[in-house]
This record gives structure tokens, sequence and C-alpha cells, in this order.
């Protein structure tokens, strides 16, 4: 266990070294840092000046050997903009981010393994015919359209959910401020989870219907019936779980991949989270805080996939940690 | 007394615009403790007569007619819950390949459990007592243990020991076994057959056993039927199907086995194959591979009927059982 620990660790910091390796390079391509810093009507001498005490000066290798440096100790660079430490800026905006990817999260949990179950069993009633229908339509229409058309029916046509912003939070703690305390933080997160879900929630309602559909022709679900155990425990107990796991695989990387997703669906409600954002970061060439935004993102992806992988692990009786590691 | 009597089951496949049949009006009787043989070349239809005992076939394939009486009552006409309270309590049934019988992601513990519990009100507790004796029964070193192990632990044989504790947890009346050894290793093959023939005797249960095996059936049951594209071609006591079968087909069944073969001589296979469902041979299905096969044996399907100790079907028998009694005398 320890073992496999360590390796999958190590491979995370090896995907993580990649990933600081292509922020650098952005950092060293994207925008001139003088211009940001000094403006246009400074000599060329000044500039030459500054460029040699920051360091523009030096060899590749020295730069991104101090960029990675000051990256392991949190200094990420500084917001040409909020002029204040890149990091800061993002972690402030993170858990508006994480909330709603949590939102969006519940939504997809909550009804694709009810549905993907559903219409794995009763593939040919009318009720299946429809859930298969949408899931193609909700899979086919891109996330800000489907954004604004739910902004445009249920926030302005029926006025039932507010359009924008995060509503009423309360304080946890640190920068975390939480919508899942008041019925206003209820109603301003519901749509934008459920327009960040659109995508996801469609694609796993079919792989976990697919995988079910395979596990209920197995052998072992044969035998179950031949032991006379209940259908309701067939189903759920038998196929479910050898259902789930190779979807908590697919799924962990996809909630990964949502995180990427928030920029379309942050900037359609006007979401103060870091997708909003990194956007208007990318319209003022705010290139320390691009760059954070990307190794940040970056992080919690690696993060969310070790994890998954050591879950996967210890929910599957057949994958022994302590022999994977050796 | 009959546990269970088969009568006329027809079984067929549903395809795009008809249908197939796979079973031809299978008629035969189970005696309380009985055990029975069923053999035949692959695709004969064992397997798909096994699980219509069970009432289990799966899409396609469906009962088209016929009546199958377990103790008397209809499995055809049983509602799906009947069924269920049948199945794994008074007939069980053992599949082939324990590698892929048992669900990989419960323990042995969790699967015996349900088991008794899908049956009987026990608590938790009674329900791994019980299955612990039965773990006992079939030799499993230290049950307790066991219990908690999943099955990717076991070796085959270990978990095809647990599949026969598992058939015999709720003292059924009837196991059948679907070729219960094909997938194991030689090795073993014949101390599982042993340890079923021990427990079917001292338990007083009645077994249908599958294989292509006829040295198996010889060896584990009294009677035998053997089958050919989905009919029933010959059926009587094992003893005199195998010293004196009267059908052609198991005449070459019998010729093919290794026993009857001098060494260094070939093993004499019955020329052809087995036709597929939709091209069943009109007439005796085996007619194309039979070498005494006549004009009406490429027209007329022959009925099963008696002849000498045994039932077949066959319009030649007759000629075949003299020709071989003057073999026997030259
Ligand atoms: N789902 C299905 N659809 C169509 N035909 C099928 C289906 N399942 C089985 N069959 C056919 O039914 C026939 C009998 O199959 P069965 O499995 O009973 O054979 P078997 O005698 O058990 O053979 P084996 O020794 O290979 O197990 C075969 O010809 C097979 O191709
Ligand atoms: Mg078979």
């Amino acid at each position: 266990m320890l073992a496999y620990l360590v390796k999958r660790v190590f491979q995370a910091v090896a995907v993580m070294f990649v990933i600081s390796l292509i922020g650098f390079a952005i950092q060293d391509n994207l925008g001139d840092p003088l211009r940001e810093l000094l403006g246009q009507s400074v000599s060329e001498e000044v500039r030459q000046e500054l460029r040699e005490e920051l360091g523009l000066n030096d060899s590749f290798v020295i730069q991104y050997t101090r960029f990675l440096g000051k990256a392991l100790q949190g200094d990420l660079g500084t917001s040409y903009f909020f002029k204040e430490p890149a990091l800061d800026v993002i972690l402030k905006k993170l858990p508006a981010t994480l909330e709603l990817v949590l939102g969006a999260t519940f939504i997809i949990v909550g009804f694709s393994v009810p549905l993907g179950v559903y219409t794995a069993i009763r593939p040919n009633t009318i009720l299946s015919r429809i859930i298969m229908g949408l899931s193609i339509v909700g899979i086919s229409v891109p996330v800000f359209l489907t954004a604004i058309l739910m902004i445009y029916v249920f926030a302005v046509g029926y006025g039932w959910f507010p359009s924008f912003g995060r509503g009423d939070l309360v304080h946890v703690f640190g920068y975390w401020e939480t919508n899942f305390a008041t019925l206003d933080g209820w109603s301003h997160i519901f749509l934008p989870s459920l327009a960040l879900a659109s995508i996801m929630l469609p694609l796993f309602i079919r792989l976990i219907r697919s995988e079910m559909m395979e596990v209920l022709q197995s052998e072992y679900v044969k035998y179950a019936r031949a032991k006379g155990i209940w259908p309701w425990r067939i189903y759920f107990v038998h196929a479910l779980k050898n259902t789930l796991l190779p979807v908590i695989t697919v799924g962990g990387v996809q909630i990964g991949t949502m995180v990427a997703y928030t920029i379309l669906t942050e900037t359609v409600f006007q979401w103060p989270g870091m997708g909003f954002m990194f956007l208007e970061a990318v319209n003022r060439v705010d290139t320390p805080l691009i760059v954070a935004y990307l190794i940040v993102v970056g992080f919690i992806f690696v993060v969310t996939n070790t994890i998954v992988d050591l879950i996967y692990g210890l929910v599957n009786p057949m994958v022994n940690l302590a022999r994977m590691g050796a | 007394m009959t546990l269970l009597s088969v009568r006329d089951l027809t079984v067929k496949f549903a395809t795009r615009d008809s249908s197939v049949t796979a079973l031809n009006r299978i008629s035969f009787d189970l005696a309380k403790g009985e055990r029975l043989g069923i053999v035949g070349e692959s695709g004969a239809g064992k397997s798909i007569t096994g699980f219509s005992l069970m009432n289990l076939l799966s899409r396609p394939g469906f009962i088209d007619n016929g009546t199958i009486l377990f103790q008397g009552d209809d499995i055809v006409k049983m509602s799906e819950s009947q069924m269920r309270s049948i199945r794994g309590n008074q007939m069980a049934m053992i599949f082939q390949d324990p590698m892929v019988t048992l669900n990989p992601v419960l323990t042995i513990g969790q699967q015996m459990v349900e088991t008794l519990r899908a049956h009987r009100k026990l608590s938790q507790k009674e329900a791994e007592q019980i299955a612990i004796v039965k773990l006992r029964e079939v030799y499993i070193p230290s049950p307790e243990d066991r219990l908690g192990q999943y099955p990717h632990e076991l070796s085959g044989g270990m978990r095809q020991r647990i599949v026969i504790a598992i058939a015999l947890l709720l003292d059924p009346q009837l196991i059948i076994a679907d070729e219960p050894t094909t997938a194991l290793d030689v090795t073993i093959q014949a101390d599982i057959m042993e340890l079923l023939l021990e427990l079917c005797q001292s338990n007083k249960v009645g077994l249908i056993l599958i294989t292509h095996d006829l040295g198996v059936v010889s060896q584990m049951t009294e009677r035998t039927l053997v089958m050919y594209a989905g009919k029933i071609i010959e059926a009587g006591r094992t003893r005199e199907i195998i010293n004196d079968p009267q059908h052609p087909y198991t005449q070459g069944l019998i010729n093919a086995l290794p026993q009857q073969t001098q060494p260094g001589n070939p093993l004499k296979q019955i020329p052809g194959n087995m036709p597929s469902l939709a091209a069943i041979p009109n007439g005796c299905a085996f007619n194309p591979r039979c070498e005494y096969a006549l004009d009406h044996c490429r027209t007329t399907a022959p009925e099963i009927v008696q002849y000498a100790h045994v039932e077949v079907a066959c319009h030649e028998v007759s000629r075949l059982h003299s020709d071989k009694s003057e073999e026997r005398s030259a």
C-alpha cells in the first residue's frame, strides 16, 4: 500500500513538473513584463538595467530553476492587475469554483446512477427512450448555449432563479465562503451547477447504462439468478458494484476536466470564481495570473486523479495495492 | 417417486423474422435422488435443457411448448416470484467455469449468506454457521477464514468446491451441473466429480449432469440421455447405453473414446459436424453423418421408441442391431 502510494505520488510530481515547464514557457513568451511594469515612456538604458536586475537576461535553465524554486514556496509571481501575489488572487476565487464543481458533481452522481441503472434494466420503455434521446441532445449542445438558454427560460422567463452572482454567502474559514448554507445561496448555485453538469450528466448516464448492460449479461449475474436472489439485490449489489468500478476511473478524470469547463459557465453566470477571473486575466494579458491559473488547475487535476486511483484500488478487491507498488 | 417430469419441451430462439428450434419435444423423467447424465456434442442443446428446467433462458430463447413438472407443479406456468423461490432452494445449479460464476466484488461469505437469506429467515450469524458447515462438507480447509475472502484469492478447484457448497446450502431436491469440471485442471477434475457423487448420494439429491464425457457419465449416473440437434436420440440406463449403444450416433461417441482406441491409432471421430439450428437436415438430423442412412432417413424423422433395453430414435436400429450381432458371433 505504502509503496503504491509513493509510486503514485511520484508520478503526480512528474506531471506537475511538466505543467510547471509549460507554465514557465508561456510566461517567457507571452507579453513583456517590462512594458507591464514600466509603461512605454522609459529609456532603453533603464530597461536594460531592470532586465538585468530581474534576471531576464539569464539563461533559460537558470530562469526556470528560479521560477520553480519560487513556485515551490508558493510564489507564482505577482498579478499585474491586482498588484497582489497571483496565488492569493486565485485562492480567493478558488472556493467559488470548487463549490460550483461540487454542485455539478452532486447533480451528476445523484441523477446518473438511478437513470443509468433504470435505462439499463428497462431498456425498452418509453421513459428509457426519452432519457436516452435527451442525453444525446445534452451531449451535443455546448455548455455556454445551455447556460444562456437556462438563464433565458428559468431566470428571465419564469423568474424562478437568479441569473448571476453567488447570492448570500456564509463565511466558513479562510477565503472560503459557502453557497450551501442559505436558501438564497442554493438558488444562486443551482442553475450554474446544472449548466456545468449538462455535458457530463448525459455522458455518465450513457456510460453507466452500457457498463450495466454488459454486467447484466455476465455469468455471475446469471448465477445469482439461479440462486434465487431477489432482483433488486442483483441489480444494486451484484451488478451496480461491478458497473461503478470502471465508471469511477473515467468519472474522476471527468470531474477534473469540469474545472476547465467552469470558464464558460462562470462567464455566462458572472460567477466570481477563478474561471471568470482567468478570462479577465487573458483580456488584460495578466501573464503571472494566467500561468498561476494553469498551474493551480493542473495541480487540482493531478490531485483528483491520484485520489481516484487510490479509491479505485481500495474498492476493487482484485487490485492489490501492496502488490502493485512492487 | 417422480421428482421431475418433462414432456414435449420445445424451446425456440426468436430470430429477426421468425424463430429457430433449439429443443424439439424433449421428454424424460427423473426419480427422487436419481442421477441422470445428458451427453452430446457441442451445440446439441444440453445447456439449453438445463436452463429451461430453471426457467432461466435468456433472450431471445423462450419455451414454446411442453410441461416441466417439478414435484407436481408446472415450472413453465409459474410466475417469476414462484420460480425465484425454487431456484437455489429446491433446485440448484452448478455452472461450468468457477472463475466467472462467483461475483468478483463480493466475498465468499456474502455470496453464501445471501443465498440462504433469500430463501429462509435467518440472522447473519445463523447463516454464516450453516455456510461454514457446508464448506466443511466439501472439504474446504479452515472454512471460517474463507468467508471473508474474495473469489480471486482462491484456486479454480477451490472455487468449484464453494459453488458445490452453495448448491447444497438449502438441501435441494435437484442439482443441475453443466460441465462442472471442464474449466478445471485435469488433475483435479476427478476429485470434484467424486465429491459431487459422494454428496449427491449421501444427501439423496437428484443430479442432472451435463457433459461431453461418456466416461464421466458411466461413473456418475444411473441413466443417460443422448442428445443430437435439439432432440433426445437415445435414452436408458447408463450401463446399457455404454455397453450396448443402439443409435449410430451413440456408437460413434463411444468409439471415439480414447479407451476404445488401440494406442498409436488415431481416435475414431464421427465425420462431419453437428448442424446449426438454422440448417437442421430433413428427416433424421443425423442422416448426413450416418453410414447406415437410407432414403426414408432423409425424409421422415424417426420417433423415439423402446428397443432392446433402451429407447432410441432410429429407423434402421434393427438392421444395425443384427449387423452387430453377426459381427460378434463371427
Ligand atoms: N442466444 C442464442 N441465440 C441463438 N441460438 C443460440 C443461443 N444460445 C444458444 N444457441 C444455440 O442453441 C444450440 C444449443 O446450445 P447449447 O448451449 O444448449 O449447446 P450445448 O449442448 O450445451 O453445447 P456445449 O457442449 O458447447 O455447451 C446451439 O446450436 C447454439 O448455437
Ligand atoms: Mg453447454
